[in-house]
């Protein structure tokens, strides 16, 4: 009789540590299905951004018959037969270069100043700022752009005061957050006793961050102006706003022009769908999605370079 | 002579690096108080809750101040559960390897697509394939493409910034991964989490060029006493049209006719701008007050 109860117990404890380890296996299948997925869509979203865009933008060279010469290198920007979006693509990469060459410096300036001569209470200033600085919408930015800096190049630089010298001030503070941030975090990451070494030397503080610091973070530091150059390419709509949307070459700085993320914007809407007008504009979103791809890379290659 | 020289090199780089920091100091006070001067003004609690009129003076934002909150909400409902899903796998199941790096590569290069590209992706798939048309559901759906990347990524940081001895603690009670992710690094991970997903709310509230053509540029008259999500003039119908704050703005500079239009831009804008600011003190401090309650320390460090 004990014999047997003690074997009745026996299984059931059983039973319950095999139900047990059940649910243990199938929590274990549910978190790990469960996140699976998660990543799973990013690939699928991913994949289909890429399919999709690259179909539409394609087409215009495949089905409608437009040169890639004449996309690229054409000069006039007529809806009805002409596609040259080169007007465009200068527009975007001047405004994103020079919006770079206006930024970077600025950035590098309040990062030196937050790492290397006020570690202390710069950072307690500046870092607020650059913070605050990053969450105003590119909108916001727009209507600065049109309320303040247009009349004020209108009036003392001279033309209608929408252009190229419009858009990149605008993009230049637009991305000044995002240059001295990764900037600062590249300073701040450089091992103390190289700069400690230096002023033991007898080097002034100019002389071991312009020929220690500088050099050894050189790379990291790029990487903060390519991504900001990333964002200043694809950025849509505080350009539009203050570019004037004229669709050819400009002459100079303050004549008015436009980019291919101003033209999208403009004109995706009063196009029809599948018409010639329309794969062009989907091209030149696929100019945009290929221009990342290179900024990616770019990064990608600065971060191999990076020494620390 | 030398040494003279570059004093003198030292003392000018220094006074050039902080003129210039103190010029960036300069230029966001001057924008705040530009658009927050400019705006005051003109926000009253007619303008924050009237419609917009299209020819006349005196419209007001409060159907697209509802259209942006609505539409964050609906946005989070999507992002949050795959934002914290994929940066679970990131940080917590994914071995070092060929596919992580290609989930990593993809993760940089979605955060890095310019988010008018995101809403074109959404006016070809979501708006006409998946026939969503112009919708609150479309636009929070490219909005939750837009952000996942930097969901997934605060996500995956938050989890690998708590201690290894926590998780081996979990491990030595013979608890399963999920139960230990669930129950032991979650409460651990969440005022990261918390203030990381307040940050993204920012962003998404802010966010006008890839709701442009997924969201739709219209706001239909709203009945805000009809509740049913199926009825075309609810407010609460997920597949209605709704412009956005921060698409106001920018359709009223570009295309305004009202008489009005700036200080309606001004005025938007300002409500805009003290929201996010809000969004980002009120991230700062919940992320304080959670980790307290969750860990028992007194402050972060």
């Amino acid at each position: 009789m004990g014999q047997m109860g003690k074997s009745t117990s026996l299984n059931h404890n059983d039973m319950k540590k095999s139900k047990r380890r059940e649910k243990h296996y199938w929590e274990e299948w549910v978190g790990r299905i469960y996140t699976s997925i998660c990543v799973v869509l990013l690939l699928v979203v991913i994949v289909s951004i890429v399919f999709f865009v690259s179909s539409k933008g394609l087409a215009t060279f495949f089905e409608n018959g437009v040169s890639l010469k004449e996309f690229f290198t054409g000069r006039t920007w007529n809806p009805d037969e002409s596609f040259g979006a080169l007007p465009f693509i200068t527009g975007s990469f001047a405004v994103t270069l020079l919006a770079a060459l206006i930024a970077g410096p600025l950035g590098l300036c309040a990062a030196l100043f937050m790492t290397e001569i006020l570690p202390g209470r710069g950072k307690r200033i500046l870092q607020p700022a650059v913070e605050l600085l990053s969450g105003i919408p590119s909108v916001v930015y727009g209507f600065i752009g049109l309320s303040v800096i247009v009349p004020f190049i209108r009036d003392y630089i001279g033309g209608q005061g929408f252009g190229i010298l419009a858009g990149c001030l605008v993009l230049s503070i637009m991305i000044l957050p995002t240059i001295t941030s990764i900037m600062a975090d590249a300073l701040a990451s450089l091992p103390g006793g190289l700069r400690e070494s230096s002023l033991a030397l007898g080097a002034t503080r100019w002389q071991t961050i312009s020929r220690v610091v500088i050099p050894t973070v050189l790379p990291a530091l790029l990487t903060g102006v390519v991504l900001g150059m990333a964002r200043a390419f694809g950025e849509a709509l505080a350009v539009q706003m203050v570019i004037g949307n004229a669709p050819h070459v400009p002459g100079s700085l303050t004549e008015s022009a436009a980019t291919l993320t101003s033209t999208i914007t403009l004109s995706m809407g009063n196009t029809a769908m599948g018409s010639v007008h329309n794969n062009a504009l989907w091209s030149m979103a696929l100019v945009l999605l290929l221009m990342t791809f290179v900024f990616v890379i770019l990064v990608r290659l600065l971060e191999r370079r990076n020494r620390i | 002579m030398m040494i003279k020289k570059a004093k003198r090199a030292d003392k000018i780089a220094t006074i050039v690096i902080c003129f210039f920091a103190m010029l960036i100091v300069a230029i966001l006070v001057g924008l705040l108080g530009f658009i927050i001067v400019r705006g005051l003004g003109h926000i009253n609690w007619h303008f924050l809750t009237s419609a917009p009129q299209m020819i006349r003076g005196g419209g007001g934002i409060g159907p697209q101040l509802f259209n942006s909150v609505f539409l964050l909400i609906l946005t989070l409902i999507i992002t949050v559960p795959l934002g914290w899903g994929g940066g679970i796998y990131m940080a917590e199941y994914a071995k070092p390897g060929k596919i992580t790096n290609v989930i990593r590569l993809v993760v940089e290069v979605l955060s890095s697509f310019p988010s008018i590209v995101i809403g074109l992706f959404g006016l070809l798939v979501l708006v006409n394939a998946f026939g969503l048309g112009f919708s609150l559901l479309a636009g929070a759906m490219a909005l939750a493409v837009f952000n996942l990347p930097l969901m997934v990524r605060t996500t995956e940081q938050a989890f690998r910034a708590v201690p290894k001895e926590q998780k081996e603690a979990g491990y030595a009670l013979g608890l399963s991964k999920w139960k230990i992710i669930t129950s032991i690094l979650l409460p651990v991970a969440l005022p990261s989490l918390i203030t990381g997903t307040i940050l993204a709310s920012g962003r998404i509230f802010g966010e006008a060029a890839a709701l442009m053509f997924t969201a739709g540029m219209s706001s239909p008259p709203l009945d805000f006493t009809d509740w049913n999500p199926l009825s075309s003039r609810s407010p609460i119908n997920p597949l209605r049209p709704a412009e956005t704050l921060a698409v106001h703005i920018w359709k009223v500079n570009s295309e305004g006719l009202a008489p009005d239009a700036k200080e309606i831009a001004a005025g938007a804008s300002a409500v805009l701008v003290i929201l996010i600011l809000c969004f980002n003190l009120g991230a700062r401090w919940l992320g304080r007050v959670a980790y307290r309650k969750f860990t028992a320390a007194k402050r972060i460090d």
